[in-house]
């Protein structure tokens, strides 16, 4: 190589290859430079000044911010960015909680192996920690902003990769806090509960909402039976929990150990994966013959569908209504257990494993509930999974292996594939293959697998190209269902992760930075799946035995839909409300919608010849005008005591007239 | 009773500015600080549901407008009174004496630094670090009228002369 670029690292010669930054080529020549703000999947912030390093003629500069040039000579280890590190790291602890022990991110907290790793021995600044309230009304994360050290991974994370933008810096100076709008709780904004902010925040600032105490107290409970699903992308990561490296299957270890700390049984989330892509490809075949909605997307992520629901309601019905395989399994539970155990449902507990922090948002949607109970328990991340052994006693590097119960223990490669981004898809082309093209030995589509954000596949099936796209990020989700709004989109069937890369990369999973462990889980996944003797879902006989015994003999039938299909509501961005004039009590309220697709159709035009009639007609004082920006369920844009009217000035005149005689 | 009365603009009035300025500056969210400048001149302050009215209209998170309605010491996130005095607090007026003349203007209206709006709405008493006026020190403005050489006494006076307009 002629022009090759090299610059000098602590004497040491490093070629220059596509890394945007010096940290980067630090970390290559294996030096780890320490840093808050610097995640490689996010913009450079270069906020936390933890990353000096010194450039020869340049001075003390943050690596993660300095693009690397041939020629440089930079030291990393020097007294005074040693010095400056340690300084550094003593004022962020000046503000930072002491409470170390009592804190859910103790001993994986970053801002703790920083400042063990820079040496901080004492704090020789003023304490001033902030007195904030702790928001624990999302079930999925916990948010307690004095821990935070505006480091903004999750602002980045939130806005960047995800497209919501939930937390944002607010304030300044000193009373700087990342917070939600207005300072509401997180469960009333536009949260999805994908919780990737948790999975990059350095902090206890943002951590899972856990759910062990619950669980274990049901586990202990002789009164009660409990039943264990655990949904694929677990059993690829919760090893690296025990020191043992990401991508090895651990399915037989989990299911030691459940059992051992007294789980009665152990499921497998892949056995309604299974099911999900007989009931979802059916939906689509029948879609194509009943001339549905197109395209389709796919309905398993959790995070996925409150995003499209807040964001892009009216491509609800765009979206398949056969539930997650986690919702499914809720349902399938309620259905056998009883039969299988001899009990009722009230002693049977419910729990599932899930990489995903949205699960248990899904968990407790009102679809999913049955005689207004949630289906579905508890919901335990694979991190809580690991701290539930971990606190039970048990290493799972060191138990001995056990089979998963069945019948729903039994699955397909095609169930196992639904952990990584594009394996929804490659099991729906499975199924779809052998269904509709009367392919017998289709079995591997590699096209659908990678890591692109957005990626594309046509398959031939029968005589007719498909088009499917498969999406990664919930920012590159907002793209085609935009494009979907627009009438540009040009694929017949989309499958939507939020997380990136997929369900490996779920903020559930153990905290792993980048994606070189998520890159192995998802390789784990993958022999998994070609070590199945079955790899169609098609082929696994105890669904259709499930579907025989509760589910009226297959897919698409009533029972299919009434336990195995759900619906979606359109969801405010943030619930608030202000009236626009004081008038007494009993009169009529008029209520107009200022909702993000409201806001696309035109209600502020209606908004301006409302409010113009009830000034024309003089029914300021009689007539109550409310803005609202959104409701859960149904929203129309206008509505008149309380009933939604069309959105013409006139037939809303003609509304407030009848309804005040 | 509606809110229709006297120079101040109706609630429909104002949400009907609100929708002309972000016409008028092409909802663009590059241009939210000269929006939110805008909407506070109608409101006298930022209620949180216009901000999240205008961050649906620019297609933004409600957090981005809010985070930079806190950024900014000009934005006010409370209503603020019909009459904005505000004080030099200044090197110049602090040393010609702006202190008594806060303590009496907050005794003489029940005011404090964490309460500093009256709950009739009419008067709102803060602190600004320079006006630029140092020549005039201690200087009072309320709303838009400079007044130079300010006394407790004479600021004083300067309340019962609104008070007395008020009254007319």
């Amino acid at each position: 190589m002629t022009d090759k670029k090299v610059l000098f690292i602590d004497g040491k010669e490093v070629e220059i290859e596509n890394e945007r930054n010096i940290l980067e080529l630090c970390r290559k020549a294996g030096i780890d430079i320490p840093t808050f703000c610097y995640q490689p999947e996010l913009s450079v912030f270069g906020a936390c000044r933890l990353c000096l390093v010194e450039i020869e003629g340049r001075g003390i500069q943050s690596s993660c911010s300095t693009p690397p040039e041939a020629g440089l000579k930079i030291k990393t280890n020097t007294e005074e960015i040693r010095n400056l590190r340690r300084i550094t790291m003593e004022l962020l602890l000046a503000s930072h909680p002491q409470d170390c022990l009592k804190c859910g991110k103790s001993t994986k907290c970053k801002l703790q192996a920083i400042a063990r790793k820079v040496g901080v021995k004492d704090i020789p600044y003023k304490m001033s920690v902030k007195d904030l309230p702790v928001d624990k009304s999302s079930y999925s994360l916990i948010r307690d902003p004095a821990k935070c050290i505006l480091c903004g991974n999750c602002v980045r994370m939130c806005s960047e990769i995800q497209g919501v933008g939930a937390v944002n810096f607010t304030n300044r100076g000193s009373r700087s806090t990342v917070m939600t709008a207005f300072g509401k709780d997180m469960f009333t904004t536009e949260c999805v509960n994908c919780g990737q902010c948790a999975a990059v925040c350095p902090t206890g600032a943002l951590q899972i909402h856990s759910e062990i105490d619950e669980t274990m107290k049901d586990i202990n409970n002789p009164e009660k039976i409990t039943v264990v699903q655990m949904a694929p992308a677990v059993r690829v990561a919760i090893a690296e929990e025990f020191g043992l490296p990401a991508g090895i299957d651990s399915t037989k270890k989990i299911v030691a150990a459940l059992k051992k700390i007294g789980v009665d049984y152990v499921y497998d989330t892949n056995f309604t994966a299974d099911m999900t892509i007989v009931e979802e490809a059916t939906e689509f075949v029948q879609r194509l013959q009943n001339g549905g909605t197109f395209p389709m997307f796919t309905s398993c992520c959790p995070a996925w569908i409150k995003y499209a629901e807040t964001y892009y309601p009216s491509i609800l019905k765009n979206i398949s209504s056969c539930r997650s395989p986690q919702g499914m399994f809720g349902a399938v539970i309620r259905k056998a257990m009883p039969d299988f155990t001899g009990k009722d449902n009230k002693d049977i507990v419910s729990i599932s494993i899930m990489p995903c922090t949205a699960k248990k948002f899904e968990a407790r949607r009102d679809q999913f509930k049955h005689d207004g109970k949630p289906e579905i328990d508890h919901v335990l991340t694979t991190q809580e999974l690991a701290e539930m052994l971990k606190s039970s006693g048990i290493n799972l590097a060191e138990i001995e292996d056990h089979e998963l119960d069945m019948p729903l223990g039994m699955y397909t490669g095609a169930g196992v594939i639904f952990g990584v981004t594009g394996g929804v898809m490659e099991a729906v082309l499975r199924f779809a293959a052998e269904k509709v093209g009367g392919i017998k030995d289709a079995i591997e589509f590699k096209n659908v697998r990678g890591f692109e954000g957005i990626r594309e596949a046509e398959v031939e099936l029968n005589g007719r190209t498909f088009k499917f796209a498969v999406v990664h990020g919930l920012a590159n989700a907002g793209k085609v269902a935009q494009s979907v709004i627009d009438g540009t989109c040009k694929y017949d069937l989309i499958e939507v992760m939020a997380c990136p890369m997929g369900c490996v990369g779920g903020a559930g999973q153990p905290v792993s930075e980048g994606c070189v462990k998520k890159k192995l889980r998802a390789e784990g996944l993958y022999k998994a799946d070609e070590k199945c003797a079955l790899r169609k879902s098609q082929e696994n006989t105890a669904v259709y035995d499930i579907y025989d015994k509760y589910f009226e003999g297959g897919p698409a039938t009533h029972e299919a839909h009434e336990n195995l299909h759900t619906t979606y509501v359109a969801r405010p961005k943030a619930q608030m409300e202000m009236d626009l004039n004081r008038v007494n009590d009993g009169a009529v309220t008029v209520e107009l919608n200022l909702s993000g697709e409201n806001m696309r159709n035109g209600v502020e035009d209606l908004m301006g010849k409302v409010l113009g009639k009830i000034r024309e007609n003089g029914l300021q004082d009689t007539v109550k005008v409310g803005v609202t920006f959104g409701h859960t369920g149904e929203d129309p844009m206008v509505t008149v005591a309380g009933k939604a009217v069309e959105a013409d000035a006139e037939k809303v005149l003609a509304a407030i007239k009848a309804a005040k005689k | 009773m509606s809110e229709t009365t006297g120079q101040e603009l109706s609630a429909f009035d104002k949400i009907e500015k609100v929708k002309e300025i972000l016409d008028r500056n092409g909802r663009q969210s590059s241009r939210l600080i000269p929006i939110l400048q805008e909407v506070q001149e109608v409101y006298r302050y930022l209620p949180k549901e216009i901000m999240n009215y205008v961050a649906q209209a620019l297609g933004i998170p409600a957090g981005r407008v809010y985070g930079v309605a806190t950024f900014y010491a000009h934005f006010a996130l409370e209503p603020k009174g019909k009459y904005l005095i505000r004080l030099c607090d200044g090197t110049a007026c602090h040393v010609r004496g702006s202190e008594p003349i806060l303590a009496e203007l907050r005794k003489k209206l029940g005011l404090t630094a964490q309460h500093p709006t009256s709950d009739d709405l009419m008067f709102t008493i803060e602190t600004v670090s320079c006006l630029g006026a140092c020549g005039l020190a201690p200087v009072v403005v309320i709303n838009d009228e400079v007044h130079g050489q300010m006394t407790p006494d004479k600021a004083l006076k300067l309340i019962d002369d609104v008070l007395q307009a008020e009254k007319a």
